[in-house]
């Protein structure tokens, strides 16, 4: 195999690492993850000055080569030529930021300890500008004894010095080694530290007090009293946006998938293929990315907060009350990502560094009330809940919809509060980040990451979604019932559910809750059309509207009754996208069963003890 | 005086750090960050409940750190010019 050279980029946090990494690779990127570990590996092709191809790493940030995290400890094995699925470097390109010298300067000459060849980039150079830095970028290359290039990677500064600075030290790929062969020795951070601080002020020609826009925002952003209005205005503008904007799109992709469908019914015979087609892969897989748009548009939210720097004050904010329940300011956005859709909040927990932070931020995520709940509040509430007001603007159906949110989240708190004392015990990671300064974000690297996000999305819709809903669809359609008898029951998925039933009636689940249950294992807004299915069929009309739903609910369930499938729906981890992406980011099955169980089992109890007081009470 | 006793908008010079207090993995983090003995530190900004956790200027890094582990660093408050 003939590889091309590896060029590792590498650097503290907030280096601008990632914009330096698209403006070199552009949209050639490859994301992967490391073998064995739940790490991205990133990478992409470039070409340097003189036209040979390398692949460019893009490695975790870090601030030694000590690591705290699994990302870190990654980042420390590729430079030691140590870590499995990766070649070691030929060259490393190093990011500072030069109005950062002092500390960035300490890994640097860390790196450069390591004796392969080096090429620092004095990243973010108008900032430092600004700022009122003037430095001496020969002076600092002749300190440190390896080329320094000034860049701006987000308006594509110096780019193209890279390339020329790197095509001198990549040699053909074949000869990298390390000069001591192996790891360097523990390096006393104090002495490093003050060999930085004086290559710094050497090489800092002039040093003026210029004013500094990121105090200026921040003694509003972190605002006793206007920080947290703000953060609240901008979640609220969030939120709006994220359900307003995705309605429209959503609408066209459901509408393309009916046309599909209908296009497949008319062009195919009646039978076996047309039905897995239609009702199976097309129903399954539009189901599920149908939520696209809502993803793309809350990844798109959570892009701009994050490189704008604003996303590390929300944390900040947010610390002290995470830090009630052994939690860290850092499982906040992933939490709140999770009340759009569960799947790109347990994707976001990726920034959380402690391990058992993140695994009980992921185990918790999928309390928060996502999307896709919503259909099914919305019918059971019309039809058992009465539009009475119960105090000046206050209607009862928004009280109850806005209970069903509060007892997730407490639910989250409370499972938060036994996961720590349990399965993820020990201390919490604590919480100390650095806050970035303000920037405007770069728009291509957004689009980048929007690109790379809705990649991870429907690469699972097509693989381990499909695959699912080919099976629940397996079980609704075989054996093939005798004429009259209704196929849903008959199926091996109405034979489940009459078991289901023996151990759901007892929370007040009649037959057809059973029933409808299964195929929501899918998604959860299945439940909807699952019940208009079996109840319009029992009904012998094909009338499948969610009013007539709403009538016939009615009619046949008692309040108990619909209270408890509520509460069921609280708890009850019925997306096996979710569980698909807890069995990704944690890297085995041990913790997808275990959501599954203990999400299960809460469900069974809350469902249980609202019927039951329910019924005590006699509504 | 500590870090977390250290009024807003006054700088103050870290004198000691009382390493053993903290775990080994905050620790290393902490002198990652610039936290020694010697370094100009300045308390920014207090998270809206209990004023925790504080952001501190050290060197030319805005970091942010909870009050407890704040506790563990001394610093001179300059005198007053």
């Amino acid at each position: 195999m003939n590889l091309s050279p590896l060029v590792a980029l590498v650097g503290n946090p907030n280096a601008g690492k990632s914009a330096l990494f698209n403006a070199l690779t552009g949209a050639r990127q490859k994301v992967g993850n490391y073998p064995g570990v739940t790490v991205e590996r990133k990478s992409g092709r470039m070409a340097l000055a003189d036209g040979r191809p390398v692949e460019l790493v893009d490695l975790p940030g870090t601030y030694s080569l000590d690591p705290a995290s699994p990302d870190e400890a990654v980042t420390r094995d590729v430079l030691f030529g140590r870590q499995a699925g990766e070649r070691l470097p030929s060259a490393l390109l190093v990011v500072v930021d030069a109005s950062n010298l002092d500390n960035h300067l300490r890994f640097t000459l860390q790196l450069i300890a390591l004796g392969l060849p080096v090429v620092v980039a004095l990243n973010m150079i108008d900032m430092a500008e600004r700022d009122g830095l003037l430095i001496d970028t020969d002076a600092l290359s002749r300190e440190l004894g390896v080329p320094v290039i000034p860049t701006v990677a987000v308006r594509r500064r110096g780019i193209e010095d890279l390339r020329d600075a790197l095509a001198l030290l990549v040699g053909d790929g074949s000869g990298a080694t390390l000069i001591r062969g192996g790891p360097p020795p523990e390096h006393d951070i104090v002495t490093l530290q003050r060999r930085a601080r004086a290559i710094a002020i050497k090489a800092t020609k002039q040093e003026s007090v210029a004013r500094r826009w990121s105090h200026v925002l921040d003694g509003v952003a972190l605002h006793p009293v206007a920080g947290p209005i703000l953060l609240a205005t901008l979640l609220f503008v969030m939120f709006q946006g994220v359900f307003t904007w995705s309605e429209a799109p959503i609408a066209w992709i459901e509408q393309m998938f009916v046309a599909l469908q209908d296009g497949i019914t008319a062009a195919l015979p009646a039978g076996f293929l047309r039905s897995l087609l239609v009702d199976g892969v097309i129903a399954g897989v539009g189901s599920v990315l149908g939520f696209l748009p809502l993803i793309l548009i809350l990844f798109f939210f959570i892009l701009v907060l994050e490189a704008s720097g604003y996303m590390v004050r929300a944390a900040f904010m947010m610390d002290r009350l995470m830090a009630g329940v052994g939690l860290s300011g850092r499982a906040f956005i992933p939490l709140l990502s999770s009340f759009a859709c569960a799947i790109p909040g347990i994707m976001a927990t990726r920034t959380i560094d402690d391990p058992k932070d993140r695994l009980t931020t992921i185990l918790i995520a999928p309390l928060m009330t996502c999307s896709a709940r919503l259909p099914v509040y919305a019918v059971i509430i019309a039809a058992f809940i009465p539009p009475r007001s119960v105090g000046p603007g206050i209607g009862l159906q928004g009280l109850v919809l806005f209970g069903l949110y509060v007892i997730g989240i407490v639910g989250a708190m409370l499972a938060a509060l036994v996961f720590r004392r349990t399965i993820a015990k020990g201390e919490s990671g604590g919480f100390m980040m650095e806050l970035p300064k303000y920037q405007m974000p770069n728009w291509r690297d957004i689009a980048i990451g929007l690109m790379q996000r809705a990649w991870i999305f429907v690469r699972r819709a097509g693989t381990i979604i499909m695959g699912a809903t080919v099976l629940l669809w397996a079980l609704l359609s075989f054996p093939q019932a005798p004429e009259g008898v209704s196929q849903v029951r008959y199926s091996v998925a109405g034979r489940i559910a009459d078991g289901l039933a023996v151990v759901l009636k007892p929370i007040g689940f009649n037959h057809e809750m059973s029933l409808a249950i299964i195929p929501a294992m899918a998604a959860r807004e299945v439940a909807v059309s699952s019940l208009a299915t079996v109840y319009s069929i029992e009904g012998g009309d094909d009338v499948q509207t969610e009013r007539s739903l709403v009538g016939r609910l009615q009619g046949r369930w008692s309040l108990p009754t619909a209270l408890a499938f509520l509460m069921w729906f609280v708890f009850a981890p019925q997306c096996l996208s979710t569980i698909a992406v807890i069995r990704r980011e944690t890297n085995g099955w041990k913790w997808p069963l275990f959501s599954l169980a203990y999400l299960f089992g809460l469900a069974y109890l809350a469902a249980g003890i609202t019927f039951w007081a329910a019924t005590a009470l006699g509504l | 005086m500590r870090l977390d006793e250290l009024p807003l908008r006054r700088t103050a010079t870290v004198s000691t750090v009382d390493w053993e207090t903290l775990r080994p993995a905050e620790a290393r983090r902490l002198r990652e960050l610039g936290f020694d003995a010697g370094v100009t530190i300045e308390a920014l900004h207090v998270g809206p409940i209990g004023r925790d956790p504080i952001a501190c200027r050290v060197g030319r890094m805005t970091i942010a750190l909870r009050r407890t582990m704040a506790a563990a660093i001394h610093v001179d408050v300059a005198a007053l010019a």
